[in-house]
This record gives C-alpha cells, structure tokens and sequence, in this order.
C-alpha cells in the first residue's frame, strides 16, 4: 500500500475545498488554483489528495500542474521577485536586471534562495510596459530599473 | 448515412465513404505513407490519432498548410498529393526533429530491427541529422515487468491511450509542456509505486524502444547451462498462436509442435505446457464457483457473487489497487502459470526426486505483468518463487534466434508428460471468453451429470469488449459476462459496487482480445488483423484437440487421485489457492 | 447625487504600480476637509491609454489632463483647481514640439489620430458602477437585439459591419456566430477569451479593466443569436484587477436584471462564469482554450471539429476575444453601416494597440484600420526615444514580424501586414531603435515560443527549440552561413506542419528578420560583430582613457568590481571579471565607456 501523509487539518481544508466544486474534474484547474493560495504550493500530497477526491488519476493531475506555469510544486520565497520578460521590458533591457538577481541571489529562474527568502521567475508582461522594465516583488512594483537597482531594492528586504 | 466522397489522391479518383481520413483513403489505393502517433485497432475501439507527430502531412490542393493525413478527412473534390517534393521536404525535416531529440543507441536497442521510427527513418531515406542541440534525458525506471526509458519517448503518447482511454489505469500521463513534455507517472515516481498493473499494453504499443519488457533471456541462457540446476519450462496458449509471427509465418499460423521443439533444442529438461494448469484452474475455479452460487441460491447471505476470474496478473493487480473493496468476489483460484509452478515444485518434483532448489521454473507468457506475478512474495516457499522467472513470446523468439535454431525447420514434437497434456478447455485461455468457455464446460456437465451437445459456446467469443451469456444449468440461469481490458472491467466493477449488477460469473482479461493481445507477444504495430487471426488460431486447436472439457484431462484426475484429494481440498486450497491484499493508496494524518 | 465636478483617476494596472490608488485616497481625504466631498466626485475608471504619462487625473467637465501625479500633487489640484480654478499648469502635458502645456487630450498628438470604439468608455466611466455604462448608452444594444431584431437579424448586422476577430487570425466575427447558430444542441457556449499572452499586449486587460459591462452585454448578444444561456469568460489568473471588475460587473448585471432569468422580460435567458487560466500562452488558441476550461492540459486538437460544432463539452461553442467582444454592441446601436464605413476594405473599424518599446508615448492605443504605421510611430507615439534612429517595429508578438522603414507607409489592415510578413495578431506594437539586435530579438521570440509551446507535435516541440538554439549559436557568434539556409527551412517546415496557430506562426520572427534584416545576421557569422552591440559574447567593454576623468562612479556601480583605477586617472575594466551588464556605460556622464 503507498502511504501518502498529509496533516489532518490539511485534509480536511483541501477535502472541503473539492466538495464545494462538487468534486468535479471539469473544476480541476479551478480547484488547483485554490488550494496553491491555502499551500503557497502544490507539493505532491495535496495533488494526491485532489486526485482521490475527484476521482481521478494522480498523473493527470500532475499533467495539469507541470503545464500551467502558475502552478508550482515548490514553495515560493518570502518575497518572491517576478521580472518582466514581456517585449517592452525586454527592449528596455529587462534581461540585464534579472540576470543581476540571478547574480545577487545566486539562483536561477523558478528557484528559492536557501534560507526561503527570496524566489525569482520571470514573467510575461503585466502590462506596465510605460514603467519598462518592470519588477515585482510581492505586491510592490519597481520601474524603469536598471541593473544598478537591484542590490538596493533588495536591500529592502533584508 | 452512407454517402460517399469522391476525390483525387495522387491524380487518382477514388470514391470513399464519408468520415474516410485521407491516411485511410490512401492506404486503400496502396498509397503507403508513413506514421507514428497514429495506432487504430480497428474493430476494438482503440485509437490513437492525436495528430501530433507530423510524419503524415500531405498535400491538399487550396491548403495553406500541409494536412495530417491521419486526422483530415476527405472532402468532395479534393485534390491531395502524397509525395510532392514539399511534402517529402517536410517528412524528412520532421523526422530528422524528431531523431535530433533521440539517443542513437539504436544498435544496442531492444527494439533494433522492430523499431516504427528506425522503419520511418529507413523509408525517409535519412542519412544525417543536422540538427545539433539538447536532448531531453531521463532516468531509467526499472520495475518487475517494464523497462521505462523516457530519454527515447517520442512523444507519441499510445501508451498515454492505452495506460488512460483503454485501460483506465492512468499510471502514465503527459507530463511538463514543450521540449520538456513526456509521458511519465505522477511526479516521475517509478511504476511499482504507482497504479500500475504492469498489463504492458504501453510496452505493446511503444513505437520505439522508451517502454519495454525486463530481459530475462541472459539470466536463462545461464540457468540452461547449469548442470547443477534441472530447468522446466512451460508456455501459455497464447503463445503458440503468436510466436510464428517473429519467423515470418502467416499470422494466426498454429506453431505448438515446432515451439516445443525449439524449446526442447534450447536444453530445457522438460517442455511443459500451462494449459496443463489451465485445466487445473478451471477445476478449481469451476468448483469455487459452483459451491458459490449454490450457496448463493441457497439463501446464504455471506457468500458473494459475482464470482470473477483471477487468471490474469494484470486484473490481479488492478482489482488490489483500484477496487480493494471488492477483494472477495474475485476466486481464490491461482493464475494457471503459478498453480503450475506450484505443482511442479512439490507434486512434479517430488515424483521425480530433484530437490526444490535445483529445480527452475521457467515460463513462456504473452504478458509481461505475468513476470510481476513471479516475484509476488503469496507464490513464494522460503523465497524460492514457484515460477523463477518468465520471459515474454518476443524473448522466446529471440532466443531462439540466438542459438541458431532454424525454426522453420524443426519437426513437430510434443510436450512432455505429465504436465504437458491439456484439452481444448485450456487452449482456448488464450482468447478472451476462453476462461469462461472451459469454464462453463465443465461447471455445466459437473453440475448437471449430463453431456453437452455443444461445447462451444459462441456469445462469449469474439473482439466485443464485454460480451454476455445466460446458461440454463438445471432451470438456473446462469447469468455470465467477459470483458476484455481493464477499461470494460472496470464498468463492471463499478456496476458491482453500485449494486447494479446480476452477473453470477465474470471473466477478466486486461488484454485486448484476451492474451493473444498480451504485453509480451510479438507486436501488432496497430494491426487487429493479427489478434483476430491469433483468437482463430486457438479456437481452431481447441476444435482438434480429442479433449475438450479440461474435467476430462487424464492427468488432471491422476493428479487429484494421487496428491490433491478432490478440488478445493485443502492441499489443493494450500498449493492452488491465494488471497489478494488490498494494494490502494492510504491517506494517513498526521 | 448630482456632482459638480467629477476627477477621473485611472485605475488600470500600470497607473497602480505608480500608486494611483493612493492619489484617490488623498484626493478624497482633502475634498472631504473642503467639505466637497457633495460636490465633486472621485472616480477610478480604466485606462486612460498614455501609460507614458501615467498616473492620469482627468477633470470633468472641464476636461484638464493631468500626467505624472504623485499622491502629493492631491492637495493642490483640490485647493488650486477645484477650488480657485486655476489649472495646475506643472501637471499639465507639454507639448513636446512646441514646448508648451496642453490642457484637453483632444489636442494632444497622442489622442488626435485616435478613434476609441473598443476603448470608448475606458477612462470615462467608473467600471465598477454599471449606472455609469447604462448612461453611456449601455445595455441599450442588448434591449434592441432582444426585443427589435431575431437572433438571425442580429448576425446579419455582424457580417454586414465586417468585423473581424481582433484575437489574432482576423475570422469574420459573424461568420463565426452563424457557424455556431447552425449546430442544434441542449446547450451552447459563448466564451469569452481573454487569456492574453501576448507578451507585450495589453489591450484585452484594459477593456475589461476599464468597461467590463461592454464584454457581458456582448456575450449576451452574441448568446441571443447563437441560442446559447451560458457564457464563459477564460481569463489570466495573473489579471486579479480585470477578475475583480469582471465579477463586480457580472453581479451587478444580476441585479439589474441584464443577466440571467427572462432578461427585458423577453424570456431570454443568459449567465455569465468565469473560469481562470494558469499561466499557458497557447491557450490562447481556441480548442486548447476549451480543453483548459474542462480541467485539462491546454493542449490543441485538430480542427474540424470546429468550435462552432463540438467545443466546450462537446457542444457548439462561440469563442471570441475581449476587443472584438467590445466592438458588438456598438455595431448594434450605432449600425453595420456606420461601423463598416471605417477602416479598410477589408478590414473594418478600428484596432487597438499597445505601444511600447522604444517610443515616446508608450500606451495603449485605438485606431482606424488603414491608419499608416508612420502615423502611429510618429505622431501618436511621438517618435523614438532619445532621439534614437528608427529601426523595426515588431507587430503581432510571437506570432508576428519586424517591419522596417520601407513598410512605415503602408496601411495597417490585416491583409496587408500579412503581405508584410508579419501579422496584426492581438495588436502589440513594439517599437526598436538602432540599439536592438534583430537576431536577438528573434531570438527572444522564439525563447517565448519554445517556453510557451505545448509540446505535443514535433515541429513546435523540438523544431523550435532548434531554431532558438541556432539563433543562439549565431548570437555567440558560432554560427556558420549553413545555419541560415537552416533556419530558412526549418522555419519553412514548421509553418507548413505545426498543429496550431502557435507552431504555424512562430517561425515568423525569425522570418522577418532574416528577409529584412539579412545583414546584421551576416555580420554576426562572418564578422563575428553584432552591430547594435547587444550579443554580450561579441562584445568587449573598454574605457577611452582620453575621456576618462577619473570620477569612480562607474567603478562604485559594477556589480562585479571589475572597474579599477586611481582618483582621477582613468579607469580601467578587468574582461575577466566584467560581465558585460552595461551599468557603467548608463553610469557614465562623459560617455567614456564603449563596446568594441
């Protein structure tokens, strides 16, 4: 028998969650979505869960989750750091200023520092493109940054 | 409904029903064009045509693009053209993609010389790849019963059909997106821990070498040459009907008697056959089932129906792990391969004074999961396995051609005695509706003290995914179903579970078509043809056999006369029996 | 409440992230010390479009245009403005030409050209208040197609205005609707796509953000003429404003009575959900779309069937995108023939676009169709930034080409940026100066695609990884003049054998570049050069000791230390350790630092 252990408070949270979509598989992506906003991520357990509840195969679940790059199996950093690659920010040389965090930070894209404070992904255009390039961290926009920015800014948060 | 679409393939009129693909319109002019995603089994209601690969682009005259062949279906006036230059620029840039993401390891592959891509790339005429850059790799994952090597997938995804839309398992699915996209279990955990049940119908499909059996020839190549060990062998039924594909014989071309010479060449001590056990099993299983329904219409409310099949590992296995609520209804009846080696190790072996760990037991199985079932720790004594080891039709075949065995021309010869002899009861195991035909055979005469008239039971037969009977035994109906791939047995189940089901006895075969369309028999490449040919095959020997009901096999009775007692005796409850363990995923709080 | 005086502050996503909110909140804290708080209303609205000049404030009925506010600048334009009415002249948008402040939009280069259709209540209303929408004549195309004109009536004034879809292929809208109207089913679908992942692109976004009532009002029209009473909006999970608006507006529509049972009392009944995307570019396209919607991998599937026939569910689904959804009731209201008076022959109306890059006025931007790509660099985008020289401007995004000067006369229209090599896709519109690297930005491009492919046929899942591998050998300067017959033929072949719309399109950027822009892809081969000085493995950085004076600040910035040098002599850069990030030459008052 494969044991899959999860906390019962967790269980719970995620077993209500399904029910109120009515544990359907139509609802999966939805049903993921909320569960990533109670974990902060989508570690295997919590998959296997929803699985079970609606009554579909894990791997299925897994297939939706490795698609959608908004789901991640792993947790995001205290301040996760999001640089705009849309097409503004990158003619505006947004590639430079990530490539400074993945110096500074010392992790690549889709990676969190060690100590779980910081993350960084790039993402694609969150439509500021006047403030270009663009950075968020949490919910705080940083603009017209240049690679020169990006110890300050992190300073911020030490 | 029956319209009819006339268009010019290749400048050549041709008239095709409506709904026709252009593949298939072509390939009925003689028009080969090459693919790789796209798998039908015709007549079985298992198709692959996700359209993906690409291979199969055509030309249609006003088109922007080129068409897939495969998933564009012919239109009235249409003008397709299969090999213009654009067309061929295209299927060889396609293909030299696809090999530029593929190890070329081809010369060590398992599936070198039956490989669907190393075919294409032949045809295409490809003589270099010039695309340098990343290839995908991954682990290998070895199970009991598959070799999964990912770093080869092509992304087709036919197991991803079989595993899913067939055989509702769902142990591999698409995973990531993009060059990193693949088949693989839930967070790339290896088979044996997922819900696999090692049917091999993922292997049975792979066009190429990603998914494939455990190789055991080495390991036996080794035992045959051990004078300390005496090595027996026994072949299921389905092999028989199969293993003359892999020497270019007519497909559903009978090859027992040469088998079992080759068998006999190779060194093993003795050439058994598991239809002896076939006939074994139905004794057991046919008396489980008598003694249940009798029960049952007797008023007896713990006893449980349906009564359903327990000969085929892969059932075993996917009942254990999705259906642990409903582990006794299946009989308690071992497969045939394990009552065999069970007999064989004690009965067989002490008759003929070799000690038990000199005695290997080695079996010739159309399945892969049947490999699995081997190393189950209920078919053990001491952790000696009763079979040591089983090796696939498509291992035999390769052994065979490793040691010079030119097979086309051995002579017929038979199998050994005792355990050699069997009826057309257990011929027929092979072919879905098999087990439940013998079974009722016997059930039916054992029952009612009369002769059947006619022993063949017809509504059981045949490539439907779950067929149906009703028997008058005595003025009880005798209500019975087959299904064939796990995906039909699992509407059952569940029909089972929502009390929606008055089957008194169901038969189970996660194979397409039975075990003729096993994970270990020489590949189909997409063709039912040949499954339908391998069912004739059977059907026709059980029709030649003198014997037919497996109650009537003389060896059957001397083996319950001398060392079992009676069927469902408890040696024979000891030796041919096992329970199953619930196999499904536990959640545990913490 | 009858207001006086109303001050429109824009509320889309880029004015936030330069904290308009908090200009509301201080404009509200010091009309309420004024005690006006009765008199002159605050309103956040949509994108006013000029995200240059963002955060906006706008004054009704006056119509002054402020740019660049800061929360600080409230208490002035409430004491000075509002209540002395005297305009805050340093707010004010300076020409930039004739250097003087422009006060109304109407007369400002970026809004003259522009004809707002799609956007014509962005800016102008609050969103978040249906009251407002009906005021500007909302609902009212809904009241006409449901109680004046039969659903076959309603497609008819489609097809007859010409609109086209504004998603990217440009199919004829009401084409489409007729499609889906044909198939009999227990249940249709309209959904609405706006999943937009056009990197670059933000037009969809800000028409839900900005007039969110326009698209339910749509999609209920379009669920009268198909026989559909379900709707679905397919939005990016990473759009939380535009949900928020969408969901204000579609309750609001509830209790107006606009959606669900027996709208206007005609029986007519129409609902509205929303499903969320989870980050896929190609679900953009329709059938992935759908299978997203139905809890599984966005993955397209061949076509026909087409939507229209077996989509959501297997039923006959409408799949239309925000912008052409936005077009709708306008054509209702105001007619076909008005609507297809505008734009070109065969492209009718106008298009949004979303301008960026390096340009000027940055913003989002509506205009007729026909309208030159000169008109739109120049006079709506004010030209290049830096007084840069004009290079490319990339249209259609991943999908689409760079166009050069030769083609800054042509008409944008669909047909003819497909005779271009590029297409008009979503509408982004990004402009590139002399520094850009053509080869990088294709490059950039197909980086995208290859992320952002779904994998499942070979031409798009490995095709274009080679092709961005090939691009980045070249960029490396590694290239050899075979890899260009390469790229030109795989590009060829993945055209003419991917699945969908993504595959078949993502060969253009390499395309357009390599027909327009031929040489700079030499220089890198054979030169081992890139021209625009952005291949950082082509380049070296050195300091003119001749320009140098010696200041340090270029040596206090490097990330890496790789600056060394005394006080005032000049400075040097250590190649070893320099990582070629270009911080000094930005740092570098007396442009003494260049690549070689």
């Amino acid at each position: 028998m494969t044991q899959i252990k999860l906390s019962k408070c967790k269980i719970d949270q995620l077993v209500a969650l399904c029910d109120e979509h009515g544990n359907q598989p139509g609802e999966l992506i939805n049903i993921l979505h909320k569960a990533q906003e109670l974990f902060g991520y989508l570690p295997r357990e919590v998959q296997e869960v929803i699985a079970r509840q609606l009554n579909i195969p894990v791997s299925k679940v897994y297939g939706v989750v490795t698609f959608y790059s908004f789901f991640s199996m792993t947790p995001k950093g205290e301040h996760p750091i999001s640089v705009c690659m849309g097409t503004a920010c990158y003619v505006r040389g947004a590639e430079k200023v990530l490539d400074e965090f993945k110096r500074l930070l010392n992790i690549n894209v889709g990676e969190t520092t060690p100590d779980g404070k910081f993350s960084l992904t790039s993402l694609r255009c969150v439509g500021a493109c006047g403030l270009a390039p663009v950075v968020l961290i949490g919910e705080k926009v940083y603009g017209r940054v240049v690679p020169g920015d990006v110890e300050k800014i992190l300073q911020e948060f030490q | 409904m029956n319209e009819n679409i006339t268009l010019k393939i290749d400048n050549r009129e041709v008239s095709v029903p409506k709904g026709t693909t252009i593949l298939e319109a072509a390939r009925g002019m003689g028009i080969d064009i090459p693919t790789l995603c796209y798998m039908n089994l015709e007549g079985m209601c298992i198709k692959n045509a996700p359209a993906s690969c690409r291979l199969c682009v055509v030309e249609v005259k006003g088109r922007r693009n080129l068409a897939p062949s495969c998933a564009t279906r012919c239109e009235n006036g249409m003008e397709v053209h299969t090999n213009t230059i654009r067309v061929l620029n295209a299927r060889r840039t396609v293909m030299e993609l696809i090999l530029s993401d593929h190890p070329s390891d081809c010369l060590v592959c398992a599936k070198s010389g039956n490989c669907e891509l190393q075919n294409a790339a032949i045809k295409l005429g490809i003589r270099e790849i010039p695309f340098q850059g990343e290839q995908t790799e991954y682990r290998v994952d070895l199970s009991p019963s598959i070799r999964r090597d990912m770093s080869k997938c092509i992304y087709c995804r036919r197991c991803e059909t079989m595993c899913n839309q067939v055989q509702t398992v769902g142990a591999l699915g698409a995973a990531n997106r993009g060059f990193g996209a693949v088949v693989m279990p839930a967070f790339d955990l290896d088979l044996k821990d997922t819900e696999c049940t090692f049917c091999g119908q993922c292997v049975a499909v792979c066009p190429v070498g990603a998914l494939t059996e455990i190789d055991h020839t080495n390991r036996l190549i080794r035992d045959l040459a051990n004078p300390k060990k005496t090595v027996i062998v026994q072949t299921a039924p389905a092999v028989r009907a199969a293993l003359g594909e892999e020497f270019g014989l007519e497909p559903g071309t009978s090859v027992t008697g040469k088998m079992v010479a080759a068998l006999r060449q190779l060194g093993f001590a003795k050439v058994f056959d598991t239809d002896f056990a076939a006939d074994l099993t139905i004794m057991e299983e046919g008396t489980e089932l008598l003694g249940r329904l009798g029960a049952f219409l007797n008023g007896d409310k713990d006893v449980k129906l349906p009564i359903i099949t327990s000969c085929c590992p892969g059932w075993v296995n996917f009942f254990e792990k999705q259906f642990p609520d409903l582990l006794d209804l299946p009989s308690s009846a071992r497969s045939p391969q394990q009552m065999f080696g069970s007999i064989a190790k004690t009965y067989w072996a002490e008759k003929m004074g070799i000690p038990r760990e000199d005695l290997v037991v080695v079996s010739v199985m159309p399945c892969i999961a049947k490999k699995f079932e081997c190393e189950r720790d209920e078919f053990k004594t001491n952790g000696d396995p009763d079979v040591n080891y089983s090796i696939t039709t498509r291992e035999l075949a390769s052994l065979i051609k490793r040691t010079n065995i030119n097979f086309m021309q051995l002579p017929d010869e038979d199998f050994d005695a005792p355990l050699g002899e069997s009826t057309g009861a257990a011929v027929i195991f092979g072919a879905s509706g098999g087990v439940m035909e013998a079974a009722l055979r016997t059930a039916y005469e054992l029952q009612t003290g009369k002769t059947l008239d006619n022993v063949n039971f017809e509504n059981v037969r045949g490539m439907e995914g779950l067929k149906e009977a009703t028997i008058d035994v005595n003025g009880v109906e005798l209500k019975v179903a087959v299904a064939h791939t796990l995906g039909n047995a699992r509407k059952l189940m569940e029909a089972i579970r929502a009390g929606q089901c008055h089957y008194h006895a169901i038969e189970v075969m996660a194979c397409p078509g039975g075990c003729i369309g096993g994970g270990g028999q020489p590949l189909h490449h997409g063709n039912s043809e040949l499954l339908k040919a391998r069912t004739r095959a059977l059907y026709t020997e059980d029709e030649g056999k003198h014997l037919r009901k497996s109650h009537e096999n003389p060896y059957i009775i001397s083996l319950y006369e001398e060392f079992l007692g009676k069927p469902m005796s408890e040696k024979a409850h000891h030796l041919l029996h096992t329970c199953y363990f619930n196999r499904g995923k536990e959640f545990i709080e913490q | 409440m009858n207001y006086k005086m109303h001050i429109l502050v824009c509320g889309g996503t880029g004015c936030r992230a330069s904290a308009s909110a908090q200009i509301i909140t201080r404009l509200e804290e010091c009309l309420r010390d004024k005690n006006l708080e009765d008199e002159v209303q605050v309103i956040a609205t949509g994108c006013f479009g000029f995200c240059e000049k963002g955060p906006i404030v706008k004054i009704m009925p006056d119509n002054t245009f402020y740019v660049q506010v800061k929360p600080d600048d409230a208490e002035e334009i409430v004491n000075e403005h509002i209540i002395k009415g005297r305009k805050v002249e340093r707010l004010l948008y300076k020409d930039p030409e004739r250097k003087v402040a422009v006060s109304d939009s109407k007369h400002m280069g970026f809004y003259k050209k522009q004809l707002r259709i799609a956007l014509r209540n962005c800016g102008f209303i609050d969103p978040e208040n249906i009251e407002e929408y009906i005021a500007r004549d909302g609902y009212s195309a809904l009241a006409k197609c449901l109680t004046e004109m039969k659903p076959e009536e309603v497609i008819a004034e489609i097809k007859l205005s010409g609109l086209r879809g504004r998603g990217g292929a440009g199919f004829p809208t009401g084409m489409k609707w007729e499609f889906a109207s044909k198939y009999q089913a227990d249940q249709k679908y309209v959904v609405c796509n706006a999943d937009e992942g056009d990197p670059g692109a933000f037009m969809d976004r800000s028409i839900m953000e900005g007039d969110p009532h326009s698209i339910i009002e749509a999609m209920a029209i379009c669920g009268y003429s198909i026989g559909a009473t379900k709707g679905l909006v397919y939005i990016r999970a990473e759009y939380p404003l535009a949900i928020h608006r969408l969901q204000v507006a579609i309750k609001q529509a509830k209790e107006f009575g606009l959606l669900g049972e027996n709208i206007f009392g005609t029986g007519f009944h129409f609902d509205i959900e929303i499903r969320y995307g989870a980050g896929a570019f190609v679900c953009g396209e329709e059938t992935a779309l759908i299978h997203s919607m139905e809890g599984q991998r966005g993955e397209p599937t061949m076509k026909p069937p087409f939507p229209a026939e077996a989509g959501y569910l297997n039923r006959p689904t409408n799949v239309n995108n925000v912008e052409t959804l936005a077009n709708i009731p306008v054509i209702i209201t105001r007619g076909a023939n008005w609507f297809n008076k505008i734009g070109t022959e065969r492209s009718k109306g106008t298009k949004v676009f979303a301008l960026a890059g390096k340009i000027n006025n940055v913003g989002l931007i509506e205009v007729p169709m026909g309208t030159t790509l000169r008109e739109v660099i120049y006079e709506i985008g004010g030209g290049i930034k830096n007084g840069k020289k004009f290079k490319a401007v990339q249209t259609g995004g991943p999908s689409g080409g760079c166009l050069t000067e030769k083609h800054l006369d042509v008409p944008i229209d669909f047909d003819n940026l497909l005779a271009s090599g590029s297409m008009m896709g979503s509408g982004g519109m990004i402009v590139m100066d002399e520094d850009d690297c053509m080869v990088s930005v294709a490059k950039f491009y197909l980086d995208f695609t290859v992320e952002e492919s779904c994998g499942k046929c070979t031409p798009c899942r490995v095709g274009n990884k080679r092709l961005y591998e090939i691009l980045d050998k070249i960029t490396q300067g590694k290239g050899t003049m075979e890899d260009l017959d390469t790229l030109q033929n795989l590009s060829q072949v993945i055209k003419d054998t991917a699945l969908c719309g993504l595959g078949q399109t993502s060969p253009n950027p390499v395309l357009s570049t390599l027909n327009n822009f031929y040489d700079e892809y030499v220089a890198h081969i054979r030169d081992h050069k890139c021209p625009a000085g952005k291949c950082k493995a082509l380049l070296s950085f050195h300091i003119d000791p001749e320009l140098c004076i010696g200041c340090g600040l270029c040596a206090r910035n490097c990330p890496v230390d790789a600056i060394v040098g005394e006080r005032k002599s000049p400075h040097f850069i250590d190649t070893s350790k320099c990582i070629k990030c270009g911080t000094c030459i930005e740092k570098c008052k007396f442009k003494a630092i260049s690549t070689r």
